[in-house]
């Protein structure tokens, strides 16, 4: 059998979505932006909303992000990405604007800007890389970082009294009346993705029905940082980073009307 | 002859951005220049012009609010006074590295730290050398009157919008809350989505069409050779800047034999000194540069061929003075240059810099 009868249209059961650039990932092996990329990718593609997303990508590994999906992108200050897309999303309603941070960027530095862009429901959706631990700069403790857990700057383990607790900031996110859809998922297996999958297009839906901000934290590896085989790095988050970061929905609705607040707030 | 009204410097910056077409404005209250959000909130563009007005919970929010709704192809723009500024700095010198346009108000209040909230110079520093990290300059706008803070605002972005540059309108807090007859402007449209697309869909982010490329706003770029192009390439930008949009205006230096040299309330003062001492027999002239950067060197250089000696007066420590001096001496002139100023959040008196003039350069 010659190779142009093997590929062929009716052949055809898996595709790389038309969206994702050609262009080889700088992500080292085991690592999860990748599947998070092609997800985001293909909903957008199955959405058919390409061109009116607008992402704005983070400092930190995924600072390069706008290599690799074909749409509109703009760069975002470390921390600042839900500033960023408040700014486009306000001037430009009718785009569908999605940001991509890490754990440092997200649950560190950027506290103050998930926050209140979360707690104004902003139009958004936020895709959180957890993988506790900074990549880029060579696998420092993040905010995120377990109990005990090896970095960088842990050598000895993450210590309590030095260094306070892991911050489950996708909980702070779910008690806000801004949020629309607070989710935690993770890439580690087919059944996994297929969920996060399903996870990012009900964010996406939810921007382009203007429910609110829509949050996504993806649970993930960092085989470098942890200094761990691929496979190794799944086992290890399986074991240690699942019983701290239930995978699951937070929150699932949209953003709280003003009626739910009027009796708590003024009275005319 | 447009509408005449009695305003404040900063309501009219809030009045000037409505009818000049802004598109967004993005601020967090800092004295003394709240009035400029507070006037937008009263006037509720939204419901006139659709021009958004947001309270970030920041200055670090705003300024990337901004970033954001700049790189979407927008009119827009914030205000903040020094310290505010100074939160903003990481976020101006990506806007600067992105290339892209905004205004960015700044009613100075005296410093360092928290300071004071009387009115001061003491930003000249930041605004004209950059601010932020990297190489890089703002278009620097100094008004000395309540219209001069109305005109400035369509001046400033269209200036921004030609180099793809932020422009930063720098007050202080006495013409901000000072009340002045303003003629405002006509109403000038937002750009429509269309208009927006056509003129700025080269390089903002619109939405990727199938007809283009993606477009990615980012001052990003590891590679070093590229990065240093780039670098250049902001470089003949502040060049042609200095070549082509220098602006200062000068008073009564035809028969000079001392220039004052002083922007923004400064100027306003110097103008009452310059009469002062003429009344005296002493033939004083003004020069007072509009533009902070690009800085008036070359009518400077000029003057210095004619006049005995300069005094820059200024609402610091003396930061314009150096530029006076490097313009001075760099044409090869060895005039004196003083500085008399006042600091804190004081404004020198007409007298005062009579007084200064006389014993620096007169008597001394």
């Amino acid at each position: 059998m010659d190779v142009k009868d093997i590929i062929k249209e009716e052949n055809l059961v898996y595709s790389k979505p038309s969206l994702l650039s050609d262009k080889i990932t700088h992500y080292c092996p085991g690592c999860s932006h990748g599947v998070v990329h092609k997800l985001l990718a293909e909903v957008i593609e199955e959405l058919g909303i390409q061109e009116k997303t607008i992402g704005v990508s983070p400092v930190g590994c995924a600072v390069f992000a706008y290599n690799y999906i074909e749409i509109d992108w703009q760069e975002a200050a470390h921390g600042r990405a839900p500033a960023v897309a408040t700014g486009i999303a306000r001037v430009d309603p009718d785009k569908v604007v999605f940001t991509y941070q890490g754990d440092g960027d997200l649950a560190s530095i950027g506290t103050a800007e998930i926050m209140h862009a979360a707690n104004r429901g902003e139009n958004i959706v936020v895709v959180f890389i957890n993988n506790a631990i900074y990549g880029m700069t060579g696998g420092q403790m993040a905010p995120t970082t377990l109990l005990g857990q090896v970095t960088a700057t842990t050598p000895c383990g993450r210590d309590l009294e030095r260094n306070g607790y892991p911050l489950k900031i996708t909980e702070l996110i779910g008690q806000l009346p801004g949020a629309a859809y607070v989710s935690r998922q993770s890439v580690h297996t087919p059944a996994a993705v297929r969920k996060c999958r399903k996870a990012l297009r009900k964010s996406f839906e939810n921007a382009m029905a203007k429910k609110g901000t829509s949050f996504v934290e993806v649970v993930s590896t960092c085989s470098s940082g942890w200094r761990l085989s691929p496979v190794e790095a799944n086992k290890w988050m399986e074991e240690n980073m699942f019983p701290f970061y239930p995978i699951g929905d937070i929150k699932d609705g949209q953003k709280a009307e003003a009626g739910d607040f009027m009796q708590q707030n003024l009275k005319n | 002859m447009g509408e005449l009204r009695l305003m404040k410097g900063n309501e009219v910056i809030a009045e000037a951005a409505i009818r000049c077409g802004c598109d967004a404005y993005f601020g967090y209250p800092i004295t003394p220049q709240s009035e400029v959000m507070e006037t937008l909130m009263a006037r509720e563009p939204w419901n006139q012009t659709g021009m958004v007005v947001l309270q970030a919970e920041s200055e670090v929010a705003s300024i990337n609010m901004v970033y954001g709704a700049a790189g979407a192809g927008k009119k827009v723009m914030t205000s903040s006074s020094s310290p505010g500024i100074s939160l903003m700095a990481e976020g101006i010198s990506y806007i600067a590295g992105a290339e892209l346009p905004c205004v960015i108000v700044n009613v100075q209040r005296g410093g360092p730290g928290l300071g004071t909230i009387q009115p001061s110079q003491a930003d000249y520093f930041q605004s004209t050398k950059g601010g932020g990290h990297g190489d890089y300059r703002l278009i620097v706008l100094a008004p000395a009157s309540v219209q001069e803070m109305h005109d400035f605002v369509g001046l400033a972005f269209e200036l921004a919008f030609k180099y793809r540059n932020p422009a930063m309108i720098l007050a202080d807090g006495a013409i901000g809350q000072m009340m002045e007859k303003v003629e405002l402007g006509e109403f000038v449209a937002r750009q429509t989505t269309e208009q927006v697309d056509a003129q700025y869909g080269s390089w903002a982010t619109t939405g990727k069409k199938k007809s283009r490329a993606k477009n990615v706003i980012t001052s990003l770029e590891l590679d070093s050779a590229l990065m240093e192009q780039n670098n250049l390439r902001f470089q003949e930008k502040y060049r042609k800047m200095q070549q082509d949009e220098v602006s200062f205006e000068a008073i009564r230096c035809e028969d000079a034999d001392y220039v004052l040299v002083a922007f923004g309330s400064s100027a306003r003062i110097c103008q009452k000194s310059v009469e002062l001492a003429r009344a005296k027999g002493i033939k004083v002239g003004l020069l007072r540069p509009i533009t902070l950067f690009p800085f008036p060197s070359e009518p400077i250089a000029r003057l210095a061929k004619q006049v005995k000696g300069f005094m820059t007066v200024e609402m610091n420590a003396g930061q314009m003075i150096e530029d006076v001096r490097l313009a001075v001496n760099c044409a090869g002139e060895r005039n004196p240059v003083h500085y008399f100023g006042r600091l804190g959040g004081i404004i020198p008196t007409p007298g005062e810099v009579v007084e200064a003039l006389e014993q620096k350069l007169i008597g001394g």
